[in-house]
């Protein structure tokens, strides 16, 4: 018993940007953008929050987007089709707010960050938003979902680091340039916090281009175990001083109220230990390699 | 009538030495040897007012059990127990016996005496049947395949209450689904209290008997978001037993408490217990800290300890607000966070968390304490003494100061009346009062309390739940 992986694809020639489907039909169920699920590879993984990227309910199927950043990213993209995944919880956290605005709704999407605002994208293109998107990467080879994204908005920008593709420079300056030429009801932001950090300060009101402000929400990826709200580690400070567990009230929240420099601290809390377990892990998968060919 | 003969001491429990334990993870009470149960049980005088049966929450017929004991009947013992308590093995091993069955044993209120060790014989006789496990026929107990027309009810949260009312219902000719949300069932018996102090396949072994009942497990399945009990009773499920206990974590309100090294010991305990960073096996990380200062006086503050301990801290402090007669842990488990070098800092509470310039923890300020007069605990309150301040280097937080009811579920279940603390409201029969097919009991109705009050309340509602489905 476990949750079956039906497909993978690597989305960039490094192979460390990968879309991977699994059959999960009761999460399919009643997933929604917004939610995320937690998996544990094997007995001895740990458990890994990943958001809910597409989901299929005919097919009972969730689509997810992940980076390989360390241990349990890594072994998860060396995953094939057919393997099993031990533990797949979901669906977790708030459900995207979904309405009616009255002027276009903007979504910054950046890096990985791109996948999950695809079913927010969709959904609120069909409760009749016009929709515009600002997909962000360093580079083209970490673009992806383009085409998937040209058919739920009315506008799709592009923009990379270095200029590889689309226009050169980072979304907030799409975005800037967005906010010049027209009004805009709301703006959802899923990305690295860096990049939420500098959206929200652009957004807030409070800046010296005395751009107007422009609600906006933020998706937060802190450090998660249960993600029920039991542990307390996924918290987060508000700006107002209070404390919030990322996990039962967001992981989406409203980005003008996040204390991220704090954030920033919090998601380094492991980042020694985690360094040295990779470099294992990558050791014994050479080792392991070595192995087999000379078995061969 | 014969005089009884009255045996003042203990037959002393058996323990791994204090020095070696405090760095790993082994079991530290040992268990009775046989000669030892029953020269423990042959202190028990078989009074006639059965005084220790009324401080046990669930009436576990002690004077019968320890008899059987006596007469070596460790099966017969066994199932004695069992008519009121089917987790023996654990209750055996965790129940705060002192202020419990032990507390009203007329051992204890003989001058100089101490009461029978109920506790540890409840344990030597679970232990000893799961070493010497009974050829079970297949007629004692319903299979898996059973016909399934039977009445479905579903039991939400693995942890002693639900686990009771589940085992109780199965055998009762009930269907029964448990749905947990972690991927392990136990409730804290697998994600708080520590391995030390409660092998976890002591708890697996407890699951697997209820398995072989009949009852149904479903792992990662958190009620709420996955499911409602609208849901599930769509899908069939006639009653309700919710047994969700209070895991919503309090952080102390003073400065510090986001940085780095500050956490709660659910996060502690869980991260070390149920997801086993202790074992290099495990991909978990887990904060290491060289002085680590736990916060809180409980259980929790015990087990977070000593965990701290086990996993290499040289010093470990627990900083308690009140003084040593106040802390509401175990006695045993403090006389053996003592033994293994915890320290203790009574009258002493945190005021400052402080961190340095990368937003870890390097040091904490306390102030001192006085107690004043009783507050509506019966405990006495401490005052705070200003002025008193002073630093204690310190690298690890854990704060174990208590638990609230976890909103997750209570929250989306519609119609569901919570009191003020946001605990389940239910009748003297554990039924909710809002919603009839609706029954709790456990942590999420009282807040935090003990296992076998937890389980107390789990059989009370099975029975209700029986007593429900058969005159509806
Ligand atoms: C609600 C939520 C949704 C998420 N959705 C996605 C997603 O859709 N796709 C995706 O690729 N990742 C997502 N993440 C992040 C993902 O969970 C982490 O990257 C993953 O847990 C890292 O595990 P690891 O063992 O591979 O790396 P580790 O060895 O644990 O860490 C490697 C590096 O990543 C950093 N890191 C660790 N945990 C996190 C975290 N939670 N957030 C950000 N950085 C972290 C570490 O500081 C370190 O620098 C999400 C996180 C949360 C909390
Ligand atoms: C560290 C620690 C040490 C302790 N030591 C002792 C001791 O020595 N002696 C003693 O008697 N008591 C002790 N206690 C207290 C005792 O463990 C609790 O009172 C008891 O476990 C409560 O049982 P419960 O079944 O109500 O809840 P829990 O044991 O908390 O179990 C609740 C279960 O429900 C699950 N759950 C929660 N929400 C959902 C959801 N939405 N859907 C599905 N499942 C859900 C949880 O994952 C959990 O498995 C200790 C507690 C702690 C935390
Ligand atoms: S269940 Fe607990 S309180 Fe009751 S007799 Fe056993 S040890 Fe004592
Ligand atoms: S009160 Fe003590 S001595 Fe009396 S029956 Fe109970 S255990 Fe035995
Ligand atoms: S992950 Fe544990 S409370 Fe949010």
């Amino acid at each position: 018993m476990g949750t079956k992986i039906v497909s993978k694809i690597f989305l960039n020639p490094e192979h460390t940007v990968f879309e991977m489907i699994v059959e999960a039909p009761l999460i399919a169920k009643k997933a929604h953008g917004g939610n995320f699920i937690i998996l544990r590879i094997d007995e001895y993984g740990e458990r890994v929050p990943l958001t809910v990227a597409d989901f299929d309910r005919e097919k009972g199927t969730i689509t997810m987007v992940i980076m390989a950043v360390g241990k349990s990213t890594t072994q998860l993209s060396k995953l094939e089709p057919g393997e099993q995944i031990v533990d797949f919880i979901g669906p977790l956290g708030n459900i995207a707010h979904i309405k009616k605005y009255e002027n276009p709704v903007v979504f910054v999407g950046g890096g990985v960050g791109i996948a999950p605002c695809y079913p927010q994208a969709k959904d609120m293109k069909e409760a009749g938003n016009y929709v515009i998107s600002i997909l962000g990467a360093r580079t083209k080879n970490l673009l992806f979902w383009e085409d998937k994204f040209k058919e739920v908005c009315d506008e799709v920008i592009i923009t990379t680091d270095d200029g590889s593709y689309g226009k050169k420079g980072f979304v907030t300056d799409r975005l800037k340039e967005l906010m010049q030429q027209r009004p805009l009801s709301h703006v959802i932001a899923i990305g690295p916090l860096i990049m939420m950090k500098f959206v929200s300060l652009l957004t807030n009101g409070e800046n010296d281009e005395g751009l107007p402000k422009v609600p906006t929400t933020v998706s937060l990826n802190t450090i998660m175990v249960d993600a029920t709200g039991m542990c307390g580690g996924c918290r987060f400070q508000t700006l107002h001083g209070e404390t919030k567990f990322a996990c039962v009230d967001g992981p989406d929240v409203d980005g003008h109220d996040v204390d991220f420099n704090n954030l920033f601290k919090r998601n380094s809390r492991f980042v020694r230990v985690e360094k040295n377990r990779l470099e294992k892990y990558n050791e014994q998968c050479k080792a392991l390699e070595k192995y087999c060919e000379e078995q061969e | 009538m014969p005089k009884v003969e009255i045996i003042k001491e203990r037959t002393p429990m058996p323990h791994l030495d204090a020095k070696i334990r405090a760095h790993n993870f082994k079991e530290v009470a040992l268990g009775f040897t046989e000669e030892m149960a029953l020269a423990e049980a042959k202190r028990c005088i078989q009074c006639k007012n059965r005084a220790c049966v009324k401080g046990c929450p669930v009436e576990v017929a002690i004077p019968e059990f320890i008899a059987l004991i006596l007469e070596k009947d460790y099966r017969g013992a066994l199932k004695k127990i069992k008519e009121t308590n089917v987790l023996p093995a654990i209750c055996g091993r965790v129940c705060p016996q002192e202020t419990q069955c032990e507390q009203y044993c007329t051992l204890g209120k003989i001058k100089d005496s101490k009461p029978v060790g109920i506790g540890r014989l409840e344990r030597f006789v679970a232990d000893w049947d799961l070493t010497n496990p009974e050829e079970i026929s297949p007629e004692d107990v319903y299979c898996e395949d059973v016909d399934d027309d039977r009445v479905k009810v579903a039991i939400i949260g693995g942890g002693p209450a639900g686990l009771t009312c589940a085992g109780e219902l199965a055998n009762l000719g009930y269907s029964v689904t448990i749905f947990e949300a972690f991927h392990k069932t136990g409730g804290v018996l697998v994600y708080g209290i520590p391995e030390f102090r409660l092998p976890k396949d002591i708890v697996q072994k407890e699951i697997d008997q209820l398995k072989a009942c009949g009852v149904k497990i479903e792992v990662n399945r958190v009620i709420g978001q996955i499911l409602n009990i609208d849901d599930l009773r769509e899908m069939g499920f006639e009653a309700f037993f919710i047994g969700v206990g209070a895991g919503l974590p309090v952080f102390l309100r003073i400065p510090g408490t986001e940085l780095n090294g500050v956490l709660s010991a659910n996060e502690y305990l869980t991260r070390v217990n149920l997801m086993k960073a202790y074992d290099p096996e495990y991909d978990t990380m887990v904060d290491l800290g060289k002085n680590v200062a736990v916060f809180g006086g409980g259980n929790v503050a015990m087990d977070s300890a000593r965990t701290a301990l086990r996993l290499g801290a040289e010093k470990v402090m627990v900083v308690y607000r009140r003084s040593e007669n106040e802390i509401p842990a175990r006695r045993e488990e403090y006389e053996h966070a003592v033994e293994e070098g915890v320290e203790f800092h009574f009258l002493r509470n945190p005021t400052k968390i402080i961190g340095d310039d990368e937003g870890f923890v390097k040091a904490i300020e306390v102030l001192k304490m006085e107690l004043g007069e009783p507050d509506a605990s019966g405990r006495r309150r401490p005052i705070a003494q200003p002025g008193t301040e002073y630093i204690l280097d310190v690298d690890l937080c854990i704060m174990a100061i208590g638990a609230k009811a976890n909103p997750l579920l209570t929250k989306k279940t519609k119609n569901l009346k919570l009191n003020k603390w946001d605990y389940i409201e239910v009748n003297e029969k554990g039924q909710s009062v809002s919603i009839p097919d609706v029954f709790a009991g456990g942590d999420i109705v009282t807040g935090s309390a003990t296992v076998i009050s937890a389980m107390g309340a789990g059989k009370k509602a099975a029975a209700s739940i029986h007593e429900f489905l058969t005159n509806q």
